[in-house]
């Protein structure tokens, strides 16, 4: 061996040993993951669909599976606006030629769908997989969720009613997506390297320059807009919202009625933080029935009250549909009580 | 100014013989109790002054009060203290019709009333995607790896407890939601500060750089340009973070908050930390770290959280809070006692660095005036702002203008409308104005 070839193995374990150095320089902190936790756990889809999982499903088995799955937040159409903003809807034919939601700029949208905006279908089919249903995040097998996918784009019209969605055509059907050429990233808001640097963004530079002039710096005070008299008092009582001392008061915004509608919005905050507002509306159904269904239907019933703290304390199904109410052993008697009189009498 | 100038810290005159001359020597011989008996009986309110005669001075100093007069109560009655129970009008709250599943929803911090620049971990905002969780720590894991192997040589689990034993970084900053004042893109919508800009909070975060972690386990920087961070909650929310900020070590997973624990509502027992980054990307119950080579547009990067321009392109990967300022006291649905001095103060923050400077206006933004800084000024941490100001009882129009450290100047609603339009719902850091009228009612108003 040369000299100079027994330098390079020196500088060759020299390189081995201060590698092996970073790598466990805190001894005795963390393990390696193994294979099945990496999977267990490593479930992101990527818009290159590098993580996409392999499987299929086709429109009628996601029509059944919305139905039973989607269908009580998001309508059965994806149109529903009652809990989420809606899925589906929004985009024309030709949108699905050009790549861009025309109806974003004219101003013909009443409000964006979720297709009127999304650019790449991996975020859909990510999202689902992750966080849906609601009440049963990442229960669904991946098939269900080409299946329930399948099914949002036909509703869209980018696929046909017999279409099976899978992990060998799913890269054809981006080229479809109606607002796949929607997206901008020519912005300074991205902290890391600029598009140049082949990055993201124009490398932070702002799109807005104001100057800091101090003296007579414009002739006159244009007010834009004011506070309506609605919001003003849509926030409850503001003068409860602020300390009783200091150098201010809150505003009191409500007129005598205030007492009232502060007791009343107490029980509808007892309401909420027992969790019975996520899946009822006071006059609409969300999951559950909505309370003026309830009141509806029990109202004649001499032992309703009794009835209904029963059910709600132990939970039930099959009155109002399949989708269970789980029991409530967390909440108090008392506090049930208190709900079912408020339900009965109104929910006011 | 109707109700609020009943004010009781000060002097109201007693009525004309309002104690007989047998009451008076009652008080002089120490007989408090048969006074307030008296005057209970007479159905006289407990706001009125009780014994001393108003002429001889304060009867809240003239008769001392019960917390004067009587003991205590000893240590550890609330082994964790709580707040005093004249302070429970400031509560986090929810703004009406925002959002309609409270799984899904946003609790505003009451800025109105606090002080200084950190937020109280109980009245910290709160911005949920599906709920929020109580983790147990003994089995929450951070798991660290790589879209693929070439990008990370050892994909690596940790523990809370081997978390904990790392070199650990105690720092300051502002979390802002990317949506805050995002109601107010097109017009005045609600009406007081916290509904305004309650979407922000301050704190001091423990935790350890994320750089320490992922060198631990062997990036690969020249390959690995992204972060995914990913939550361990029933949404398991993803965000992508540029390696650029991870390789500065400012972001870090943090497990403190204001010297303990991070609460659940915040992510309790690990959430990401990313300095002057929306809010959306500091993943709250973190379970895993992902280096990728490109960037993965998820739900929160691609349906929501993008900035809609009026060209119909939505801006992507938008993340930085631009410099922003709000005065905090007075501000909308506040109204002042009565003319004279005040100390104006806000808060002041930029997701860029450092604030400079901050100007305040009382004329709608024709002339301005330095505020004091309360230092020292930290890198993307909220700034306290204080200014003097006598009000003369006329009508006045009270802005704020912050300034960073890259001179970035706040801009006005006019400015930022002709750039982005009114539809964008994210990123709005417009110069917020406070409208004063006679009354002393403060209310929101938008000056162009």
């Amino acid at each position: 061996m040369s000299r100079f070839s027994k330098s390079l193995l020196v500088l060759a374990l020299c390189g081995v040993s201060a590698g092996a150095f970073a790598v466990d320089k805190y001894s005795g902190v963390g393990r390696q993951a193994t294979p099945a936790e990496v999977k267990a756990w490593d479930i992101d889809v990527r818009p290159d669909f590098k993580g996409l999982p392999k499987g299929s499903g086709n429109v009628e088995r996601g029509n059944e599976l919305f139905e039973e799955k989607c269908a009580s937040c998001h309508g059965s159409f994806g149109e529903s606006n009652e809990v989420f903003t809606p899925l589906a809807g929004g985009t024309t034919k030709d949108d699905i030629k050009t790549g861009r939601v025309k109806g974003l700029s004219s101003g013909e949208l009443p409000q964006r769908t979720t297709f009127t905006k999304v650019a790449t279908i991996s975020t859909v089919f990510d999202y689902i997989q992750r966080a849906m249903p609601w009440t049963a995040p990442k229960s669904l097998k991946p098939d269900e969720v080409y299946a329930i996918l399948a099914y949002l784009l036909n509703l869209q019209e980018i696929v046909p009613a017999d279409f099976t969605l899978s992990d060998k055509n799913i890269g054809e059907v981006q080229k479809l997506l109606p607002n796949r050429n929607g997206m901008t990233t020519d912005h300074g808001m991205w902290p890391g390297a600029s598009a140049a640097k082949g990055g993201i963004g124009n490398g932070g530079k702002p799109d807005v320059k104001n100057v800091a002039c101090m003296k007579n710096c414009k002739t006159e005070v244009q007010i834009g807009s004011t506070l309506p008299e609605y919001a003003r008092t849509a926030h409850g009582e503001l003068a409860d919202q602020n300390r009783e001392f200091g150098a201010v008061r809150g505003t009191r915004t409500l007129g005598p009625e205030a007492a009232k509608k502060a007791a009343d919005a107490s029980t509808l905050d007892l309401a909420t933080k027992s969790g019975c507002m996520a899946c009822h509306g006071i006059k609409s159904k969300i999951v559950g029935p909505g309370y003026n269904e309830v009141v509806a239907r029990y109202k004649d019933q001499t032992d309703a009250e009794d009835r209904l703290f029963a059910k709600i304390k132990a939970g039930g199904q099959g009155a109002w549909g399949s989708i269970p109410m789980p029991p409530n052993a967390h909440v108090k008697d008392e506090d049930i009580k208190t709900l079912v009189k408020w339900i009965m009498s109104g929910s006011k | 100014m109707g109700d609020i100038v009943k004010n009781p810290g000060r002097l109201r005159p007693a009525p004309e013989n309002f104690l007989s001359e047998e009451q008076v020597k009652a008080v002089a011989a120490g007989r408090r109790d048969f006074l307030r008996k008296s005057f209970m009986a007479a159905g006289v309110a407990m706001a009125a002054p009780l014994a001393a005669r108003a002429s001889e001075g304060d009867t809240n100093i003239l008769n001392l009060p019960e917390w004067s007069t009587t003991l205590g109560k000893p240590v550890a009655t609330n082994p964790y203290g709580m707040p005093s129970k004249f302070e429970s009008q400031l509560l986090r709250r929810e703004s009406p019709g925002l959002a309609r599943v409270g799984g899904a929803s946003v609790s505003f911090a009451p800025l109105q009333g606090l002080f200084g620049i950190i937020t109280p971990s109980g009245l910290h905002f709160e911005r949920h995607h599906q709920g929020w969780q109580d983790v147990d720590p003994s089995k929450h894991r951070l798991m660290v790896n790589g879209s693929d192997d070439s990008l990370l040589k050892k994909p690596k689990v940790y523990t809370m407890d081997e978390l904990m034993r790392l070199p650990s970084v105690s720092r300051i900053h502002f979390i802002e939601c990317g949506a805050n004042t995002g109601l107010e893109w097109g017009n005045v919508a609600v009406p007081t500060v916290q509904y305004t800009h309650g979407m922000i909070s301050c704190s001091e975060f423990t935790g350890v750089p994320l750089k320490l972690l992922l060198e631990d386990c062997g990036v690969d920087y020249k390959k690995a340009r992204y972060v995914l961070a990913e939550g361990a909650d029933g949404s398991s929310m993803t965000r992508t973070i540029p390696m650029e900020m991870v390789e500065s070590g400012e972001v870090f997973v943090a497990y403190g908050q204001n010297g303990e624990m991070l609460r659940p509502e915040n992510g309790y027992p690990l959430r990401l930390v990313v300095p002057g980054v929306q809010g959306v990307s500091w993943v709250k119950w973190l379970r895993r770290i992902e280096v990728g080579d490109k960037p993965y547009a998820t739900k929160d990067e691609a349906v929501h959280y993008i900035d809609l321009l009026p060209n119909g392109l939505h801006r992507q990967y938008s993340s930085i809070q631009e410099c922003k300022s709000v005065i905090t006291t007075p501000s909308g649905g506040q109204t002042l006692l009565d003319k004279g001095f005040y100390n104006v103060s806000g808060l002041a923050w930029s997701g860029r660095g450092r604030i400079k400077q901050v100007d305040v206006s009382f004329d709608g933004g024709i002339n301005w005036q330095t505020a004091r800084i309360e230092g020292p000024v930290q890198n993307k941490a909220l700034t306290r702002f204080n200014i003097n100001w006598v009000w003369d009882g006329s009508p006045a129009i009270l802005q704020s203008r912050a300034i960073d450290e890259t001179g970035y100047v706040q801009p006005t609603y006019g400015q930022l409308r002709k750039v982005r339009g009114t539809k964008s719902i994210y990123h709005n850091n417009a110069i917020q104005s406070w409208k004063v009228v006679e009354s002393g009612e403060v209310s929101n108003v938008q000056v162009l």
